[in-house]
């Protein structure tokens, strides 16, 4: 189904116009049955048996990540237990011209663990473990299945955790958020995924296993880590990952404010970080998601909000007394009609819940929506919200917003219903149409739930041909054969071909005339 | 490798066409002894693709040059043709204050990069402990300094970038806003790639507040345990340091210094707390102590050069790197001062100039076997030629043959810098 983006969450399928089975980015079943017999023998000989599934009605378990309209069944499932069967697996794909995905929890949204219907899914959800926590350096090692929220566990009793919280950190894989590159509400004052993982043993197409980075900063030659996280499992597998530990902050303090309006709203966001305030997280949620959050879980949200502002601060305590402060007084002077401190873990966890429960909240309001992802600079956030408006009317297509309003990341909730004749076609319209305004106002195309099969398309209008194919010259040097999760992030594979004019680099010792190169 | 004849005389006339300002190459455009023949000086990422497609028609081998600080650094060039001088390209093109971000040229230097945000309270947190570095040298030898500890490094600050391939080929990657995960980080690949990927002419990065206060607590150490449990005291505690350094000169009393910023209110907590944890001999300063923020090596001409090392390890053997480091250097009867950021897990090191090239060796091996241990590295930065010839200076580094596809792919004739980096590459 090309076009559509962001989670659809429907009752039923939602009929699309090319069936993703036939296109070329998910393969056809029937495109080399010898070459998948063949991978599937190596398999069975490296695996133990009940790590290779391939009857259909196991395989249909696999068909989908979180973007569940979107469906492929595999031709081979396996669930390797530890990194040499992981490069078992590749190395039997590599030789026979198979192609793989990498599947950690199938939480993604953009549908970056869709299986291919002529490939193999490599399934890391028998590699759990946690295997070493190493206070003293302030870091974990743990196995790519590894559920995020587990790492914080493993480490909260020393006083440190893992700070990349997705919202799905309940179930979400560490290797699914190394492939997306994740953020989550407090990555605005702790980064993302990519400055937490420090190190990576990682299987390449070639199946390979090597070690990039590790316990220590720096690591001499290029950064691959740097360019492997975020890459949504197209540049091979990661079978462990060496993350930073983060110590847990002396204070944190939450505080509810409800505006007239999300104009509002942004301008009090605008002036705190304009104060030189870097809160944990500056949330934001408009009427109609207010609406949906309220019917949900009745979180008690201030009765007729334009806007309300989730905003945590964390630190040492005297910073955060005083930031805390600031932040209440600049809400004020914004027109904030209703401010509520959390003062325990109780009401600072029910502020959270209308917040993290708003995307499936939308359900209440809506039979049918779609989650989109994009990132305007925080400034053009007023300008950007009245252009989503004014679609949104001129459309008569409803949009609820809900977003991280510190980092401009928005999550606009596209509001349909598909039993309505096309309604669905409105929405996808729509929910593209808010991407263009990401685009031109200087933003990007997705802030966190990644490029994979959804947004393939949309990689040209934010990169041009010459940016896109030096990406894929990285990917080539990976993956020369394409069989790393392919179809997904490049709208077009480049061919790789060979390098031309290609020698190894003289080692030193040739250089000093003590050996012979040629 | 017989090094292919160039014609100098078409060379310079390509190069005139593509570039306004191109130079015969004078003595002092050497790079780490390498003289090159002509030096162009582009005003553009535009003017920067002309010279690099002008360079690999003519067949010219390329080594790009920011602000000349850091030209000695790596391994000599095998050859160089042509010297692409990005110095005139030093604009900061666009700070945006509200949305924390800035874009700047290659050439830029940092502290002009500094200047222009501080104006609006802001901070840009790439330390310059080289003193007039540009943008573009910083990120290719991924320059960091104390304030790692709080703000990270170049990959975590750099959020965009634009390169010039070795074909001439301009390429973007990333964007102007900090949160982004579409396409890969490429950005992150030319940071410290030594200017052997593709030529950096653009960069945006993120920005934070700057700091309204700070204090400096420092104290002493004799053993390489007692540095140890100071830090680890530190990175515990709940104390948010801005820095933690460890400064060890070859003699004497080694000293940790704990650099506590932010607001005022919150800076008098966290120092009475830090002062706490580290003993009855701990000071609170106002000013940063002596040699802050700078390498413990000084900049001098090829025979007075010392011999500058990085070391890295997991935070929990910095006591061991301390150790050796001392034993290693007494034991080959040189001089090794020590200085980094202790919290990191990164320590820089001088070793005197005069040390015999044998005796660096063996320095560099032992502490390199400990580092590796310790999950790290030992890279020799720069020394004198005689050192350079003698020692692995990159030493051997995990995943090379991953990282010389990746150079095959981007410059498969290798014309940019070839041999500077590591394996040769
Ligand atoms: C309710 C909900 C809330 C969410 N909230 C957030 C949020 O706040 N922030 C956010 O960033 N995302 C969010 N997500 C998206 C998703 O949870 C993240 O992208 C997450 O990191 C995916 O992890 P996973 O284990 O489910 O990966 P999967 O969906 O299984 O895979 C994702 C991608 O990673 C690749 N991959 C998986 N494992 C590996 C491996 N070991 N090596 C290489 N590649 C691998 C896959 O091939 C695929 O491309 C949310 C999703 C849901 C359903």
């Amino acid at each position: 189904m090309t076009g559509t983006h962001g989670t659809t969450e429907t009752a039923g399928p939602v009929p699309g116009p090319v069936p993703p089975e036939e296109t070329e980015a998910t393969g056809r079943a029937d495109a080399d049955p010898a070459a998948v017999a063949a991978v599937t023998r190596a398999v069975r000989a490296a695996l133990p048996p009940d790590s290779v599934i391939d009857d259909h009605l196991r395989l249909r378990t696999y068909e989908c990540d979180g973007l569940a309209h979107y469906k492929v069944i595999p031709s081979l499932v396996v669930l390797p237990e530890t990194a040499e069967q992981v490069a078992a697996v590749v190395r039997a794909c590599s030789e026979h011209g198979v192609p793989f995905v990498a599947r950690g929890s199938g939480t993604g949204l953009s549908g970056g663990a869709l299986p291919r219907a002529d490939g193999v899914l490599i399934v890391t959800s028998r590699m759990r473990a946690v295997r070493e926590v190493r206070r003293e350096d302030q870091r974990a090692v743990v196995e790519p299945g590894v559920i995020n929220l587990d790492i914080t566990k493993a480490t909260t009793g020393g006083g440190y955790y893992f700070a990349p919280d997705p919202s799905s950190q309940q179930i979400c894989s560490i290797g699914g958020n190394l492939a997306e590159n994740s953020g989550g509400a407090h990555c605005l004052k702790y980064g993302f995924t990519t400055n937490h993982v420090l190190g990576a043993e990682f299987v390449t197409p070639q199946g390979e296993i090597v070690q990039l980075g590790g316990l220590a900063p720096d690591a001499p030659g290029y950064d691959l880590l740097g360019a492997v996280v975020g890459s949504e499992g197209t540049l091979g597998v990661a079978t462990s990952v060496t993350v930073r530990l983060v110590r847990l902050p002396e204070d944190v303090r939450t505080l509810l404010a409800g505006f007239a309006s999300t104009d509002d709203a942004g301008a009090a966001t605008s002036a705190i970080i304009g104060a030189g305030i870097v809160p944990a997280a500056i949330e934001m949620m408009d009427a109609l998601a207010i609406e949906a959050a309220e019917a949900a879980t009745h979180c008690g949200y201030p009765a007729g909000a334009g806007a309300v502002l989730v905003i945590e601060l964390d630190g040492a305590t005297a910073e955060v007394d005083h930031e805390f402060a600031e932040v209440e007084r600049l809400c004020g002077e914004h027109g904030s009609f209703e401010l509520r401190v959390a003062v325990d873990p109780a009401e600072r966890a029910l502020i959270w819940k209308g917040r993290k429960s708003a995307f499936a909240a939308v359900g209440r309001i809506s039979p049918d929506y779609i989650v989109q992802d994009g990132v305007i600079p925080r400034t053009s956030l007023p300008q950007v919200l009245r252009a989503i408006a004014d679609l949104s009317s001129s459309s008569g297509v409803r949009v609820a917003n809900v977003f991280h309003a510190g980092d401009g990341n928005l999550h606009p909730l596209v509001l349909f219903d598909d039993a309505i004749e096309g309604a669905g076609k409105a929405a996808e319209k729509v929910s593209g149409a808010i991407l263009d305004l990401c685009i031109s106002s200087g933003g990007s195309i997705t802030g966190e739930h990644g490029v994979g099969i959804d947004k393939a398309a949309y990689m040209p209008r934010m990169f041009s041909e010459d940016d896109l194919d030096t990406m894929q010259l990285v990917r080539c040097a990976f993956d020369p054969d394409n069989i790393a999760n392919p179809g997904k992030v490049f709208p077009t594979p480049r061919l790789c071909g060979e390098v031309p004019g290609r020698h190894r680099g003289a080692h030193p010792l040739v250089e000093a005339g003590l050996a012979e190169q040629f | 490798m017989s090094a292919p004849t160039i014609d100098l005389d078409a060379a310079r006339s390509a190069l005139g066409s593509a570039c306004g300002d191109v130079t015969d190459a004078g003595p002092d455009d050497a790079v780490d002894g390498v003289p090159p023949a002509l030096v162009a000086r582009p005003a553009s990422t535009a003017e920067v693709a002309e010279v690099l497609r002008a360079a690999d028609a003519a067949g010219l081998t390329v080594v790009p040059r920011g602000r000349g600080t850091k030209m000695t650094w790596g391994r000599p060039p095998e050859r160089v043709d042509l010297v692409v001088d990005l110095s005139r390209m030093d604009a900061v093109v666009d700070h945006a204050a509200g949305d924390l971000i800035v874009e700047a040229q290659a050439g830029a230097p940092l502290a002009a990069v500094q200047e222009t945000v501080a104006g609006a309270g802001q901070r840009f947190a790439l330390d310059d402990p080289v003193g007039d570095s540009s943008v573009g040298g910083a990120l290719a030898t991924n320059l960091s300094g104390p304030g790692r500890v709080a703000t990270g490094t170049a990959r975590d600050l750099l959020i965009g970038v634009t390169v010039v391939r070795s074909d001439g080929v301009i390429a973007k990657a990333g964007g102007r806003v900090v949160k982004n995960v579409a396409g890969y980080d490429i950005g992150k690949l030319f940071i410290g790639s030594f200017g052997t990927l593709a030529v950096l002419t653009q960069a945006v990065f993120r920005l934070h507040p700057l700091p309204a206060a700070r204090r400096v607590v420092t104290v002493g150490f004799d053993r390489p345990e007692e540095a140890q449990r100071l830090v680890q005291q530190v990175i515990h505690a709940q104390v948010v340091p801005g820095a933690i350094e460890v400064d060890r000169p070859a003699e004497g009393q080694g000293t940790v210094a704990v650099l506590l910023d932010g607001i005022e209110a919150g800076v008098a907590g966290r120092t009475a707390t830090t002062l706490r944890l580290l003993g009855s001999d701990a000071r609170e300063d106002a000013d940063l102590p002596p040699g802050w923020g700078t390498f413990p090596w000084a900049a001098a001409a090829p025979a007075e050069r010392q011999t500058a090392l990085k070391a890295t390890f997991a935070l929990s053997g910095l006591a061991r790197v301390l150790d050796v480091a001392r034993t290693a250097s007494a034991a080959a009867g040189v001089r090794l001062d020590l200085r980094g950021s202790g919290g990191a897990g990164v320590l820089y090191g001088a070793v005197s100039a005069d040390a015999d090239p044998g005796a660096v060796g063996s320095v560099v091996d032992r502490l390199r076997a400990e580092c590796t241990a310790l999950g790290g590295a030992l890279v020799v930065l720069d020394g004198p030629p005689a050192v350079k010839a003698a020692v692995d200076t990159w030493g051997p580094v995990p995943a090379i043959d991953l990282m010389q596809r990746v150079k095959d792919r981007f410059d498969p004739e290798r014309r940019l810098a070839p041999g500077r980096f590591v394996g040769g590459i």
